[in-house]
């Protein structure tokens, strides 16, 4: 703005021009000092999570390690305890991927084929289908926290049954799963939106020619859609991996406890033990590798990581 | 389709008819037939355990699920439970909570979102490497967001324990530890979190903006605070409109940051009503209030977006 305004006030006496420079440097030191703000937590963190206990006792939260020690982060991955089982939070770690991967891959393949439709064959009524699943990405997951647990409940002791009638129990009752599950059904909304907005935008004449040229339904999905959805791909993966991979609620409702604990609930219950001495450093390490897998995320694809957020935040 | 389907016909021996319609009409279904699954899951674990919910509300479930409606005693119980104040009652703390951290945290993450985007907006050096460090913390899970602030809280830890050593010993900051103040260490954490990407949204406005219009109004001699509360802030307002919808519906959604950053507090001291319906859920074994407590989240989340979304799909067509 102020450069804009050059012109009108060069003609003027220095004593504008003095203005324009303390006018900067407030502005510079205002952001600095937000720039502090948000720095501030993940600084202490991970300097926190190479001191040693006594260091942490004994000197100040902000200042640098003095012998900087992986131990923390060692301990952390492979011999904290979690709960009763010490054994690291590598296990849950694990959990964690074998969650994620499988439902980012589904939730994202039913939004795109979702939108497609939704946008390129549309029906009567597609207006309310579509609101009706986008009203679901706002519902509060605890209106339908209940119902689920029970159902989950069921299939599990039914997985039981199965397991003792004939040797299996095709992953009824297996936490994991049960989480995939989850994070489909109420991650569809979410894929749905951005593809659907995705292909409104997307010619509609390309899908129109192709169909007079006898292509069928899936035909056009694969070799024109698919082609030039990049973008959204990348912003729809990110988005749903993040959201997985932060969610606690499902994961603590439905393998709040034993060995299927995702990573979330694993931090939780590392951090909030009652019992024998607390290791901050260790804390920290775990919160940090807790925190990686979707900062690495952010670091490496921030771009699109925000469009997510934005395209989540501003419907229609 | 048809078309491709009549012209097929036409070839074809007069007994193939049947089999060609057959495929056209699954041809014309499809669509609608890869859509079902993804509408039926949403119908049924979506609506239906909406319903559900709202059923074992009307009932005395305790532990377990019971289905005879017993009428709103549930509703009873929160509705005196929110008068009854002396002891305040945890749903009483809890939608008073709710009220503080949601005024709170909307207000501050729209003003200082606000306030960054336009600073950042002033033609800054700099402005690639300052976005990304607002905004990562989007990124992480309020678990981590929580741990993090637990420490940096921490009377005996943190920020208190620093300044000491620095030798501003009068310093006092224990509010994490406080039960009336537990709220706003909730608020700290949470303006933390998001405000960066209002701040994003935000700043996404102000570059959509004709720069004409702004050129025009400083030929016409406004100041730039007159500029940006005149023209620049009445431009931004679907914005706020979005940033708002987005913040209310994190704020009633909150729940793991209140659990890891407080526990929940000093005697439940911290709960939001998403901590109170978790609770009354699956440890107090009072699904029925539990069940009653998630209705009225939901009723607050309906009010609020129901009135968005109906507008912004009725805009579309146009």
């Amino acid at each position: 703005m102020s450069t804009v305004a050059t012109p009108a006030r060069s003609r003027q006496d220095s004593g504008g021009m003095n203005v324009k420079i303390v006018n900067r440097v407030v502005i510079y030191g205002l952001l600095a000092l937000f720039a502090l703000f948000y720095l501030m937590p993940l600084f202490v963190m991970l300097v926190t999570s190479f001191k040693t206990m006594d260091e942490i006792q004994n000197g100040n939260m902000l200042s640098l390690p003095k012998a900087p020690t992986f131990d923390p982060w060692l301990k952390a991955w492979g011999e904290t305890c979690v709960g009763l089982t010490c054994a690291g939070i590598k296990g849950y770690f694990w959990n964690s991927i074998k969650m994620v991967v499988p439902a980012v891959i589904i939730s994202t393949l039913l939004g795109a084929l979702n939108g497609y439709v939704l946008t390129k064959w549309r029906f009567r009524g597609h207006t309310l289908v579509f609101g009706l699943m986008l009203f679901a990405c706002f519902i509060p997951f605890q209106s339908v926290l209940l119902p689920m647990a029970t159902i989950l409940g069921s299939l599990g002791r039914f997985g039981v049954t199965l397991q003792n009638a004939v040797g299996t129990s095709f992953g009824l009752g297996n936490p994991t799963l049960n989480l995939v599950f989850v994070h489909v059904v109420y991650g569809i909304g979410f894929t749905t939106l951005f593809f659907r907005n995705y292909y409104e935008a997307f010619p509609t004449e390309l899908v129109k020619a192709a169909q007079v040229d006898g292509a069928s339904f899936f035909q056009i999905f694969r070799r024109i859609m698919l082609p030039n959805s990049m973008p959204i791909f990348v912003v729809t993966v990110i988005y749903q991996f993040t959201n997985i991979w932060n969610d606690f609620l499902f994961a603590s409702a439905y393998a709040g406890t034993g060995d299927a604990m995702p990573m979330t609930v694993a931090l939780n219950n590392v951090v909030n033990t009652s019992t024998g001495v607390v290791e901050y450093n260790v804390n920290m390490a775990a919160a940090m590798i807790a925190a990686l897998p979707t900062l690495l995320v952010y670091v490496l694809a921030g771009r699109y990581f925000v469009r997510g957020l934005m395209a989540g935040a501003v419907k229609g | 389709m048809s078309t491709v389907a009549t012209s097929q016909i036409k070839l074809t021996p007069e007994d193939a008819r049947p089999r060609a319609t057959m495929r056209s009409r699954l041809q014309d279904a499809l669509p609608k037939i890869v859509l079902a699954p993804s509408f039926a899951i949403t119908i049924v674990f979506v609506y239906g355990f909406i319903l559900w919910t709202i059923y074992l509300s009307f009932t005395n479930s305790k532990t377990f699920p019971s289905y005879a409606i017993t009428g709103a005693r549930a509703y009873q119980r929160l509705w005196n439970w929110t008068f009854d104040t002396d002891p305040p009652s945890s749903w009483y703390t809890s939608i008073t909570n709710m009220g503080i951290f949601g005024f709170l945290y909307i207000a501050i993450c729209l003003a200082l979102g606000l306030f960054l985007a336009i600073l950042l907006d002033q033609k800054i050096r700099g402005e690639g490497v300052l976005r990304p460090i607002y905004l990562y913390p989007m990124a992480l899970s309020f678990i981590v967001t929580g741990v993090a602030w637990k420490w940096f809280l921490d009377p005996g830890l943190g920020l208190e324990q620093t300044l000491h050593q620095w030798g501003w010993t009068s310093f006092h900051f224990d509010w994490i530890k406080n039960k009336d103040f537990v709220i706003y260490t909730v608020v700290i954490a949470g303006v933390w979190q998001a405000s960066g990407f209002i701040m994003a949204m935000f700043l996404a406005g102000l570059r959509g903006i004709d720069g004409e219009i702004m050129k025009a109004a400083q030929i016409d001699g406004a100041t730039t605070f007159q500029l940006y509360r005149r023209i620049v802030i009445p431009l931004l307002r679907p914005i706020f409109l979005s940033a708002f919808i987005v913040l209310a519906h994190l704020a009633i959604k909150s729940y793991d940051l209140v659990v890891a950053l407080t526990s929940g507090g000093p005697g439940g001291s911290a709960w939001l009503p998403s901590n109170f319906m978790y609770e009354y859920t699956f440890k107090r074994n009072e699904m029925a209030v539990g069940s009653a407590s998630a209705v009225i989240m939901l009723m607050t989340i309906v009010a609020i977006i129901v009135p968005y979304l109906y507008s912004e799909l009725r805009e579309k067509p146009r």
